[in-house]
């Protein structure tokens, strides 16, 4: 279990006050000059030391990511942008940051906008998070007030400035090049990578796109060296996250703890155990809604990392943990998923567009006691047909949740299904003949 | 991607009023000067403001002058983001969750609440004409299961008993407040007590 000190976002609950007086106290923007002062090469060193992994589903390491930054400015400015898209069904950890540890966000951007010779930093918040956003904007002018932003932030000679821009409902814009089309004012539809927005991003400029939660842990870490970030957490797969557990547990919660904590110690310790007890256990979800689902079997030993989780055919994404007991029709909760990635494709892409549709329809007509055993092979093969034929990754996102479904829960969908209708007996017969009509000797 | 009719009955004109032509100003302040395109989505949320939480064509057109966009631009950005009303909604606008984590906790039956108290569809005025509601995808506030959210609060940790006073303040017009209706703080753990009459965690 995580150690009190180690914890990074101490205010998560809003115990002790979300103000920039507060936050000080709690030793936020302490040495930010001087940590500044020592250079883009250490920052970003310290960081790849600590092996931070992006918090934002793809566990792509952070210092990596902000090394291909090009090192000098040419004609074209840099630019920050802090992913606050949060919508994935299961996870509400940014939410937390943004109103009660936004200095945390707030000072993380300075330095990583100074490490990525950046200027100008937008935070993208979804248009739902209103009052969020709101919160956000009172601690940037707190900030702004102490010369932590703007010109020479903070006393460190590098100029920052931070703009708030609001997503309007569209889960697709937390994909980071729809996120910056949405930006640049247009429909929210994803890139063809490459180029990388490491290169080419937000209006052609070299871009850098970080998780809120990513961010947020920067300062501490580089305040308490890389080392100690990497100590916690299992190698590869180092120091705390935040963890939402949601669904059929007793006490529903936000917790902070170590990467690698075993999800049976999570659930039981933070979120009072499963209702009805460890053996009424269905399925857990997680990683957010984009990640198939894990077994009781799997769940007893499964430990809460990037790497684990992956050998056992599903992910950590956002770490939004959504419990399923064996109250539950686990085929409902997965068809109201695939609705969810129904109703959120953007429409680009053909088999994302229909395919979404098609494996909810399939889904829906298995909860109604309405599908064939054929059909389940021809879900199989729509999830097979939408992975990896689409540009950003909500292909994988939403096929992989039915994948998940169909290696775990195949039984279950099968006693839910019947043979073909007779219709499908004679094959040859004439074109709008009704097969009933044939088959009754009397019509 | 979102499926929305554009109301029938629509003004002839819009403008900004005053007030807003200086947030205007300001939003463009944020965006470099050669990418005034970048403010479509913060200038439609101020017509929708101004426009009792609806966005009419001719604001789309007003907004495309004044970004020097074409109308077709500023019209497809309305039609793709969910948030922009394209319709009127009531004054109350109800958003309930109904994405699995909050479907698991229960979200159907305040749908069904909504549907008795409200109106029996989605995104049709009440009696009075004050409320209106429609099912949403994931809010984000899955650990505060079953929620809803009223024009910019979140409402959480709901069941039937406290969601039927919430809709019924609503209809009377007198909003009761937002946040958790469990006495719970934020997202933090709760311990063991009786709320409602039943044992909650």
């Amino acid at each position: 279990m995580l150690k009190a000190e180690n914890k990074i976002f101490k205010n998560l609950y809003n115990n002790y006050g979300w103000e920039i007086d507060d936050a000080i106290r709690r030793d936020d923007w302490k040495d930010t000059k001087n940590i500044i002062s020592k250079g883009r090469e250490w920052i970003i060193n310290e960081v790849k030391i600590s092996e931070l992994r992006g918090r934002g589903g793809a566990g792509f390491s952070t210092g990596l990511k902000w090394s291909f930054s090009p090192k000098k400015v040419g004609s074209r400015p840099h630019y920050l942008i802090i992913n606050a898209d949060e919508s994935e069904p299961g996870t509400c950890k940014d939410r937390d940051i943004l109103r009660f540890e936004p200095q945390k966000l707030i000072e993380g951007c300075l330095i990583a906008g100074y490490a990525v010779n950046a200027h100008t930093c937008y935070i993208y918040i979804r248009g739902e998070y209103f009052n969020e956003g709101k919160r956000l904007q009172e601690a940037i002018n707190q900030a702004y007030k102490k010369n932590f932003l703007g010109k020479n932030a903070c006393g460190s000679g590098w100029d920052f400035d931070i703009h708030i821009h609001y997503g309007a409902g569209a889960y697709i814009c937390g994909e980071e090049t729809a996120l910056l089309e949405s930006i640049e004012g247009n429909k929210g539809q994803p890139r063809l990578k490459p180029p990388f927005p490491a290169l080419v991003g937000l209006y052609g400029c070299p871009t850098i796109v970080n998780n809120v939660e990513t961010i947020a842990v920067v300062p501490t870490i580089l305040r308490r060296g890389g080392k100690w970030f990497a100590s916690l957490g299992k190698p590869k797969n180092t120091g705390t996250k935040i963890f939402c557990i949601s669904g059929n547990v007793n006490s529903p919660c936000n917790v902070e703890e170590e990467m690698g904590i075993p999800l049976k110690e999570l659930i039981e310790k933070h979120a009072g155990g499963v209702i009805g007890g460890w053996e009424n256990l269905q399925a857990v979800i997680p990683g957010g809604s984009s990640m198939p689902l894990l077994t009781k079997k799997i769940c007893d030993t499964i430990t809460m990392d990037f790497d684990t989780l992956i050998e056992n055919k599903s992910g950590l994404g956002t770490a939004g943990i959504v419990v399923i007991n064996k109250d539950q029709d686990i085929v409902a909760c997965m068809a109201r998923i695939a609705r969810f990635y129904k109703h959120e494709s953007c429409g680009q892409c053909t088999p994302c567009r229909e395919g979404a549709g098609w494996m909810w329809r399939i889904l829906d007509r298995v909860v109604k006691r309405k599908a064939t055993f054929a059909d389940i092979d021809l879900l199989s093969d729509v999830t097979k047909q939408i992975e990896g034929h689409t540009i950003c990754a909500f292909g994988e996102g939403s096929a992989w949740p039915v994948q998940g479904l169909l290696r775990h829960f195949r039984k279950e969908i099968e006693s839910r299904c019947r043979e073909e209708p007779l219709i499908k007996k004679k094959t040859n017969n004439p074109y709008l003949v009704d097969q009933h009509l044939l088959e009754n000797k009397n019509a | 991607m979102s499926l929305k009719k554009v109301h029938d009955d629509q003004p002839d004109s819009f403008e900004f009023s005053d007030e807003n032509l200086k947030k205007a100003e300001e939003i463009l302040s944020r965006y470099p000067k050669e990418n005034k395109k970048s403010a479509v989505m913060p200038f439609l949320y101020l017509a929708q403001k101004q426009n009792n939480n609806w966005i009419p064509l001719s604001a789309m057109k007003y907004i495309a002058n004044l970004l020097s966009m074409p109308y077709i631009s500023v019209y497809e950005v309305a039609t793709f983001y969910t948030m922009y009303n394209l319709a009127p909604v009531g004054k109350h606008f109800i958003q309930v969750c109904t994405t699995t984590p909050c479907l698991i906790r229960g979200a159907d039956k305040i749908v069904k609440l909504c549907k008795e108290k409200i109106s029996s569809s989605e995104n049709e005025l009440s009696k009075k004409g004050s409320c209106s509601w429609m099912e949403v995808e994931c809010l984000g506030a899955c650990v505060n299961g079953p929620m809803i959210q009223v024009n910019d609060d979140y409402y959480e940790d709901l069941d039937e008993k406290n969601t039927v006073k919430i809709l019924d303040s609503l209809i009377n017009d007198k909003p009761l407040k937002p946040g958790s209706y469990r006495g719970r703080k934020n997202t933090a753990p709760e311990k063991k007590q009786q709320v409602n009459g039943e044992n909650h965690a």
